[in-house]
């Protein structure tokens, strides 16, 4: 048998039950490759379901930096009865399977073409614990340091973690590291050299960090100086409250009185959480809300007020697998048609792809002064994989110089000094954008009447059509100045007066990159563009022209984006070759790798598209 | 109808503490139906925040959709307003409130927009005992889709289309008082002298104020088969009492024989005088306020007046401890915590 022999650049699977503290145990090894200086990315895959479902933990590592998710199981540690049947059989040829013998394993299983590392995790807890939530506990921690002997990890490393996550609860360091020893001997003691994976010390991450993007993101709104947050619970846009929250309590509160600088409204349901974000956004406040696809449908009607009668609002959507309920706790990109045109009648909203936490970070910055500037709705466009995944990036950084876009706002001293009538929606300064102001700003001056029905320049309201057409014209403009403000596609050209291109953003971009270098391997040549933002600007315009075949990357059935270019480019669909995966699991390289060159080179194979299809 | 307002005052009107003449508190021309309660309601709420000198900027008006949510433009034209969405009110309502606590916040509302669409978003501003003064502009239909019933329209009440309706009617002020609102109030738009006092109470309570006011409805809804028309109406109304409002500053003038008035103190010690008729029980229990509105109803009537009065201190922004400073004033320097925390922030996450 050929055993799998790799160092630093394979895939383990952890099977597990939710509920069972198995996701701390998992973290702690997916950290410790990190600190050994190893890229190393981490895919909770879990049920919609609080205990007692199967939860998967893949953990890729790459030496080469590869981030996005890898198909196939190197190493499988299978602690669920439920599904060992299920992982015994997708572990790759070569593989090893790790699981608790203190049961047999079911007589059926008979591969030969794998190792079998067999543990008995439940055996070691009952001879060293006789607590119950102990024994559960430390038997995740037993299997993370038998595994770090298996991969010839340096052992200091769990235990410098193990110390700084109980630095505050110094009694528990001890036990913790014992259990990884326990672990850790028996592996040694009875699986001497059984397997060829290993994890070796590097020094490739730098001064980077690993964090959720929901984590980011919910700092990010701190650091933007958002002061009301209106929402609901829904996953997996949750966590993005609870930090903004976390922080808050951290940074926001007055020390002198031990109030809070910030105001966090748990709603009704969604329509009261977009309606608060508008109302306080209206009053000049710093809003925002965090949803999903079923939230962003329920804020439809509001988030069409809120472009038709200019108000800031900050939405970040943490994409999920729709339609309607869809898989809640699996990931997609395909809420963009739905985010780009939300509401009835004729609407266009600003987006913004983040593809890593640290973007997320900074498009919440740039994108409440960006809602500010604009006055309308902005939304960051994240998804499940992306928010609640930890993803290796580069550290957070604030600029401080950065001073908050507030946009045109009119305060007392600027209508005071105004002498010319001021109008609500007037168009001075020829950028589709007028000057609003704050309820309160002055007794005279200012005061208007905000509505969702048609209005002229001065807030009046009219069903003159011409008026209406006028002001929905301006609205236009408005989003044609949004193009020379929303971050640029990032672009790479690999050769020059190259016709074929690749199209990705958000999530799939860690996957994209990949592909590029697995096709170059292969002799295609692709230029590459990240879109960042919708409305597109002029570079992604010239993208498009100047490449005769763009594959566009997705993780979505309809192909959103490629519909959204032709759309406003309007562009001959077909010159669009759409890349798909819909399954739920963040896409792979090797995926988009094989649909490309597929469709290049027809003759070679199938495309696996229509196995994912059926 | 004339569609310019004239904005001449006699040059001795009537000021207020402010300077302010009541035209500073009035607004655009109604463009409601010739006799519309509603308008009646509007101009109760002009002389109510007159007299109480509340600078008119320092109000906001937010409305939901349909007769109601419009009357805003018809009062405190320099005050900012927002109509905003169907049965929404409550909740951009709240994000206001929670922008600047230091507004006067007033809500108007239908029935429809309320009872029917707004029923959840209703229901949870009450729970949240948001500072704000809430009211009802209450016909029993949908005047601007022509008159359909409502859902306080009562069972066998018929509009103008002669259909009685078979569905039971929510009583708003027993839904308010249900909920937790610390001001529970119901009135006519045709009794100005009990709806003034009702509103300045309104302004001058601390947290979630209610007000139904039954608001016929001149063209679809006040036929004589209508519990919502005038005729009705009138024929029907039973009040709690006679009410004054008396600020704070002001000496009591009006003395009603011992017994039968009753002082109530309002938080910053202006108070209302309710004078009792035979309806004398606790205010400030929300047990007997709830029977009343009962009793009066198998009675057959109406009871208008102030139903409810509890003060609860908590409201939102004392519940969620937030800082005396309006949030919308706080500069960048107090809001971020700049790059300086970042450091050990990273240093986590490693």
């Amino acid at each position: 048998m050929n055993k799998i022999k790799a160092i630093n650049d394979f895939v383990i699977l952890f099977a597990n039950i939710n509920g069972s503290g198995s996701a701390s145990a998992n973290n702690l090894f997916a950290k410790a490759v990190f600190r050994l200086g190893i890229p190393v990315s981490a895919k909770n895959i879990f049920p919609s379901n609080i205990q007692g479902l199967p939860t998967w933990f893949e953990v890729r590592v790459s030496e080469k930096g590869y981030l996005g998710r890898r198909e196939g199981y190197d190493f499988v540690v299978a602690t669920n009865g439920q599904t060992i049947v299920k992982d015994y059989n997708e572990l790759a040829t070569g593989g090893y399977f790790f699981y608790d013998s203190s049961r047999r394993l079911p007589d059926h299983l008979q591969r030969d073409d794998i190792t079998i590392i067999g543990i008995p995790l439940t055996n070691i807890c009952n001879e060293n614990y006789t607590d119950p939530r102990l024994r559960q506990i430390f038997k995740n921690i037993i299997y993370v340091g038998a595994l770090a002997y298996l991969f010839e990890m340096d052992f200091s490393v769990f235990e410098d973690s193990i110390k700084s996550q109980f630095a505050k609860k110094a009694k528990l360091i001890e036990p913790n590291i014992n259990a990884l020893r326990l672990g850790y001997d028996y592996a040694q003691k009875y699986f001497t050299d059984a397997c060829a994976l290993n994890i070796h010390r590097r020094d490739l991450n730098g001064d980077k960090i690993m964090i959720e993007g929901n984590t980011a993101t919910g700092l990010g709104a701190v650091f933007a100086g958002v002061t009301v947050a209106g929402w609901y619970p829904i996953t997996p846009s949750t966590s993005v409250i609870e930090s903004f929250e976390k922080y808050c309590r951290q940074y926001r509160v007055d020390e002198a009185t031990g109030k809070n600088k910030f105001a966090i409204v748990q709603a009704e349901d969604e329509l009261a959480a977009i309606g608060i974000v508008i109302g306080a956004a209206w009053n000049g406040a710093r809003s925002f809300t965090a949803t999903s696809g079923p939230g962003v449908s329920l804020m439809g009607e509001f988030l069409g007020l809120a472009y038709f009668a200019e108000i800031p609002v900050f939405l970040v959507d943490i994409q999920r697998s729709g339609p309607s309920t869809g898989m809640p706790t699996r990931t997609q990109q395909s809420d963009v048609l739905a985010a780009a045109y939300a509401s009835h009648g004729d609407t266009k909203h600003v987006l913004l792809f983040p593809a890593t936490p640290k973007e997320c970070f900074d498009m919440t910055v740039i994108g409440m002064d960006l809602a500010e500037r604009l006055q309308t709705p902005v939304m960051l466009m994240s998804d499940l994989d992306l928010g609640m995944n930890t993803h290796l990036c580069e550290k957070i950084e604030f600029d401080d110089h950065h001073i908050y876009d507030r946009g045109k706002v009119l305060d007392y001293e600027a209508l005071e000094a105004k002498q010319e009538r001021w109008g609500r929606y007037l168009d001075v300064d020829d950028d589709g954008i007028p000057y609003r102001t704050i309820p309160g700003a002055h007794p005279e001056k200012g005061a208007f009447f905000t509505r969702g029905s048609s209005h002229d320049e001065y807030a009046a309201y009219t069903e003159d059509g011409k008026i209406y057409a006028k002001g929905m014209q301006r609205l236009l403009k408005k989003f044609d100045t949004a193009k020379t403000l929303v971050p640029e596609a990032e672009i790479h050209k690999v050769k020059d007066n190259n016709k074929l291109g690749i199209i990705y953003y958000g999530t799939s971009t860690y996957a994209g990159h990949e592909a590029d270098d697995l096709l170059q391997e292969q002799g295609i040549h692709l230029d590459e563009m990240r879109i960042k933002a919708f409305p597109f600007g002029k570079e992604v315009e010239e993208f498009m022209q100047s490449h005769e075949t763009i594959f566009v990357i997705e993780q979505n059935r309809d192909a959103q984006m490629k519909t959204l270019l032709v759309n406003e480019f309007q562009l001959d669909p077909k010159d669009l070759i759409p890349v798909l995966n819909i399954d739920g699991m963040p896409i792979t390289a090797q995926y988009i790798a094989d649909e490309i060159n597929n469709h290049i080179n027809p003759s070679q194979g199938k495309s696996k598209k229509f196995e994912v299809i059926s | 109808m004339s569609y310019i307002k004239s904005t001449f005052r006699h040059p001795s009107a009537k000021v207020n503490s402010l300077g302010f003449a009541k035209t500073a508190y009035e607004g655009a021309l109604s463009t409601l139906c010739a006799g519309c309660g509603h308008d009646s309601i509007s101009a109760a709420i002009i002389q109510s925040f007159f007299e109480m000198n509340i600078e008119p900027h320092k109000i906001a008006k937010i409305s939901g959709i349909g007769c109601s949510s419009k009357t805003p433009t018809y009062f405190l034209g320099k005050a900012h307003g927002f109509n905003s969405v169907h049965g929404r009110m409550p909740s951009v309502s709240t994000g206001a409130n929670m922008a600047n606590k230091d507004l006067q916040y007033i809500g108007i509302s239908g029935d429809g927009d309320t009872a029917s669409i707004g029923m959840g978003q209703f229901a949870h501003v009450v729970r949240r005992n948001l500072n704000m003064i809430y009211i009802v502009m209450n016909n029993g239909c949908y005047g601007l889709t022509k008159g359909q019933d409502s859902a306080t329209a009562d069972i066998g009440s018929a509009g103008k289309k002669g259909v009685e309706n078979q569905f039971a009617a929510i009583d708003l002020c027993q839904l308010a008082l249900q909920l937790g609102a610390g001001y529970v109030a119901r009135s006519f738009s045709g009794d100005k002298k009990q709806l003034i006092p009702l509103i300045k109470g309104a302004i001058e309570h601390k947290g979630f104020a209610f007000i139904d006011v039954i608001s016929p409805c001149v063209t679809f809804n006040n036929v004589p088969t209508s519990t919502k028309g005038y005729e009705y109406v009138r024929d029907h109304l039973d009040a709690t009492g006679t009410i004054d409002f008396v600020p704070e500053r002001q000496e009591l003038k009006i003395i009603h024989p011992e017994g039968t008035s009753k002082e109530v103190k309002l938080h910053d010690g202006s108070k209302l005088i309710l004078k009792k008729n035979t309806h004398d029980y606790d205010l400030s229990s929300k047990r007997e306020a709830m029977g009343i509105i009962e009793t009066v109803r198998e009675q057959k009537k109406i009871l208008t007046g102030l139903i409810y009065l509890h003060e609860d201190p908590q409201d939102t922004h004392k519940k969620i401890n937030s800082v005396d400073k309006p949030l919308n004033s706080l500069s960048q320097g107090e809001v971020c915590p700049g790059n300086a925390v970042l450091d050990a922030l990273n240093e986590g996450f490693r």
